[in-house]
């Protein structure tokens, strides 16, 4: 018998149920429900549940269905409401940082740090280190700005004077910062007093950073912080939609904390070899407030993901550049620098760029033996991370060049017997970072190498956080040279290995 | 046709599309991936949370990290984004409290969809803004078992998703990435709640396809109706140990101006929004 229309058309049926049954495992949207995508929270009520699937699921705890552990507060058909109705998640705590509310931020740390020759140095002291120190910072913030104290106490047994000077950090205290700053309308930043400033783009090698340096700390062995010493300036920023303004005014000239012989062994041009102790540098040191002060600027903006700078110094030279041989003193002559930089993305890393004109304005023409010549200052640099070689490997290159003008009246006007230095110095640095051991662990090793005054400089070190307040750091500071009135050669002597132990608070 | 066999084709031809139209409610993965991706890193215009990690190492020991976050999604200005879809760029803005080695130090990022993201460190010792040069994305965020990557998204693109399993509260989906040399995994499971597009779970499986690194929110709460997880886990075998994580304070749609993602409050920290 011919088959009924009727049993055709059910078993049709069938067929489409089952059919649409079987799309219903892979929801492809049909024409029409494409592109909207869904708001949050609004349509999630009319989702259907699909069948359970099978197959692994982690274990749970007892009660919910499949699937992994729900946090507290989504067992059950809705989230926890802020409330803590109808299930047992707590509203959302609001936890104090500090059980204690002090009107004042305070932090620091104390450390006690030494370090010790590794050669005979005639006419120094064995340690180059032996200090304990407790250094401390205070601020108090607003929303209209706050002010700051930053103050090292130390306890310096190798040091011999005790007196207390607060410009060159000698004594039991060494006041790192103490400053005011604040907002000045919608578009100006002011911070007036003792600060650390920073600019430029070099690594360890500084062309349009004219702030002070302490070549003592750096050489010694003590943390990176402190190569860079305090100014007293004020300090105006302006923020423009098109540029940036910094202008650093400092009333009082700020030298470095120069290598004097003191602690660090040198090269003394006049002796014609290394001295120390036995030849301390006497240094004439412009103190008149307002005359003898100091004036730089930075006008910066970024170009997308590139920084662009232009710098301007007006002061004189940070560490002793002249002599006065009547007084029989180092001296510090008038300079003016200018000079520009630009940094960015290259490739996977960072690139920089850095150039400045040193003019030393009381010897245009470098025919005074007495004043350092002016000079022409570049860098270029790249760093980027090593991936393929280590986790947090981090390896950074430069190249420092300082052109020295009016070479040839520098040479003929040069004391006879003294040494003369070449036109060009050329410097290449390598900095390898690699942290270990969920970053408790960082190994550095920095090299300064220069192949036409044939030394070197090398700054491994090692640091391990034992845990949130203990820290220990190893580290040596070698200095190597085929002669001994090169840059780094002359530190010979200073060779030295220190170790540091601090607690953070 | 007699009329019987007329209706049954006809109520079989409903219930069949009724059957295909209720199926077709549900999300495609692209549209969970997106959801789940929107809830994890960019719910309201702007957001800020108060972040404490207590980071447990093999050995039972700990150490804490406190910081904070500002966050802004990166918004062109003549393209407002009034129902909060957007998924592209963003900035953000961290501030560490603790511990005493990194107290103060703040650090911006730009996060950027197509392409590398800029960072930018500050050293309050110094006074010094640098920018970082790590391209790498999955190495561990302030010594912790999070990456960086996990605090900042990592991008969709990168991976392929596939949506494997639904049971009756999570999308199970895997995750094959498209550049398999890039990364330390194989693949990963995500398990995303139906109903909020929270990450519960995740699992991480490595070259052997043995599970290594695991993800997993502990606690849940409502913030201005947005659905926040304020306390997950992470754990990874090969380092041994875990990191907490807690958020507090958190909120959105905070008046948060682009200006603060500038230098400018890199060097003066914006206390306002950091309390």
């Amino acid at each position: 018998m011919a088959v009924k229309p009727a049993r055709i058309a059910a078993v049709l049926a069938f067929f489409v149920v089952l059919a649409a049954g079987a799309a219903a495992e892979e929801p492809p949207l049909p024409d029409g429900l494409a592109g909207d995508e869904p708001a949050l929270s609004a349509g999630l009520d009319d989702e259907p549940a699909l069948p359970a699937g099978l197959g692994d699921e982690p274990a749970l705890p007892a009660g919910l269905d499949d699937g992994p552990a729900l946090p507290d507060g989504l067992a059950g058909d809705e989230p926890a409401l802020p409330d803590g109705l109808d299930n047992d998640s707590a509203p959302p705590e609001v936890e104090p940082r500090e059980p204690l509310r002090l009107p004042f931020e305070f932090g620091g740390f104390w450390e006690t740090r030494g370090g010790l020759r590794t050669q005979q140095a005639h006419r120094q002291k064995d340690a180059t280190l032996g200090e304990s120190r407790l250094h401390v910072e205070l601020d108090r913030r607003g929303a209209r700005g706050g002010i700051g104290i930053v103050a090292d106490f130390l306890y310096d047994p190798v040091l011999d004077s005790p007196g207390i000077d607060l410009e060159q950090g000698r004594g039991w205290i060494d006041l790192r910062g103490a400053n005011a700053y604040f907002p000045l309308g919608s578009f100006i930043d002011v911070k007036i007093g003792r600060q650390v400033l920073t600019w430029g783009t070099g690594d360890l090698r500084f062309i349009n950073d004219l702030f002070p340096k302490d070549w003592v700390s750096f050489l010694l062995g003590r943390d990176m912080d402190y190569l860079k010493a305090p100014s007293d300036a004020a300090k105006v920023s302006i923020f423009g939609a098109h540029a940036n303004l910094d202008i650093v005014y400092t009333p009082r000239f700020d030298p470095d904390r120069y290598i004097s012989g003191e602690r660090a062994s040198y090269y003394n041009a006049n002796l014609g070899g290394v001295a120390g102790r036995n030849a301390i540098v006497q240094a004439d040191v412009p103190d008149r407030w307002f005359n003898d002060d100091e004036l730089a600027a930075r006008l910066y903006r970024n170009f997308g993901a590139y920084e662009a700078a232009l710098y301007g110094y007006h002061g004189r030279w940070k560490s002793p550049a002249g002599q006065d041989p009547i007084a029989q003193k180092a001296t510090f002559p008038r300079l003016s620098v200018y000079g520009a930089s630009v940094r960015g993305p290259v490739r996977r890393g960072i690139g920089n760029i850095e150039i400045g004109y040193y003019n030393s304005e009381q010897d245009r023409n470098g025919t005074d033996p007495l004043v350092r010549n002016s000079e022409f200052r570049a860098l270029i640099g790249y760093e980027q991370d090593v991936p393929q070689i280590e986790r947090d490997f981090t390896v950074a290159m430069q190249y420092y060049l300082e052109h020295m003008m009016n070479h040839a009246s520098y040479t003929n006007t040069l004391p006879p017997g003294q040494k003369a230095k070449d036109a060009n110095w050329h410097v290449f640095t390598l900095r390898l970072t690699k942290l270990s051991w969920q970053q408790n662990l960082r190994l550095s090793l920095f090299t300064f190498y220069s192949p036409n005054e044939n030394d070197a400089h090398f700054r491994p070190s090692a640091n391990y956080k034992i845990d949130d307040h203990w820290t220990v750091e190893l580290g040596a500071n070698i200095f190597t040279g085929a002669d001994d009135h090169t840059f780094f050669g002359q530190f010979e002597d200073n060779t030295s290995v220190y170790a540091a132990l601090r607690y953070g608070f | 046709m007699n009329r019987i066999a007329t209706t049954a084709l006809a109520l079989a031809l409903i219930a069949g599309a009724a059957a295909v139209a209720l199926a077709a409610d549900d999300f495609t993965v692209d549209q969970i991936v997106d959801n789940a991706l929107r809830v994890s890193y960019y719910q309201g215009a702007t957001g800020r949370a108060d972040v404490k990690m207590t980071i447990t190492d093999s050995q039972e020991r700990t150490r804490e990290r406190e910081l904070t976050i500002l966050r802004r999604d990166d918004v062109p200005e003549d393209q407002p984004d009034e129902d909060d879809l957007w998924l592209g760029d963003q900035k953000f803005y961290v501030y560490f409290h603790r511990p005493a080695d990194v107290r103060k130090m703040a650090f911006l990022v730009h996060k950027h969809i197509n392409g590398e993201d800029d960072r930018k460190l500050y050293l309050p010792a110094l006074d010094l803004a640098k920018p970082i040069a790590s391209s790498e994305e999955r190495t561990s965020f302030a010594g912790s078992h999070f990456f960086y990557e996990d605090v900042s998204g990592r991008n969709k693109d990168e991976d392929t998703h596939e949506l494997v399993e639904t049971t009756d509260n999570y999308y199970v989906l895997k995750n094959t990435p498209k550049n398999p040399d890039a990364v330390e995994f194989s693949f990963y499971k995500m398990w995303i709640h139906k109903k909020t597009f929270l990450v519960i779970k995740t699992e991480y499986y490595d070259k052997n396809d043995e599970k290594y690194r695991e993800y997993q929110a502990l606690k849940f709460d409502s913030v201005q109706d947005y659905s926040v997880i304020t306390k997950a886990r992470m754990s990874d075998t090969r380092i041994g140990g875990h990191t907490e994580v807690e958020y507090s304070d958190v909120r959105f749609n905070i008046e948060l101006p682009d200006d603060v993602f500038t230098e400018r409050y890199l060097r003066r920290a914006p206390i306002k929004y950091l309390r």
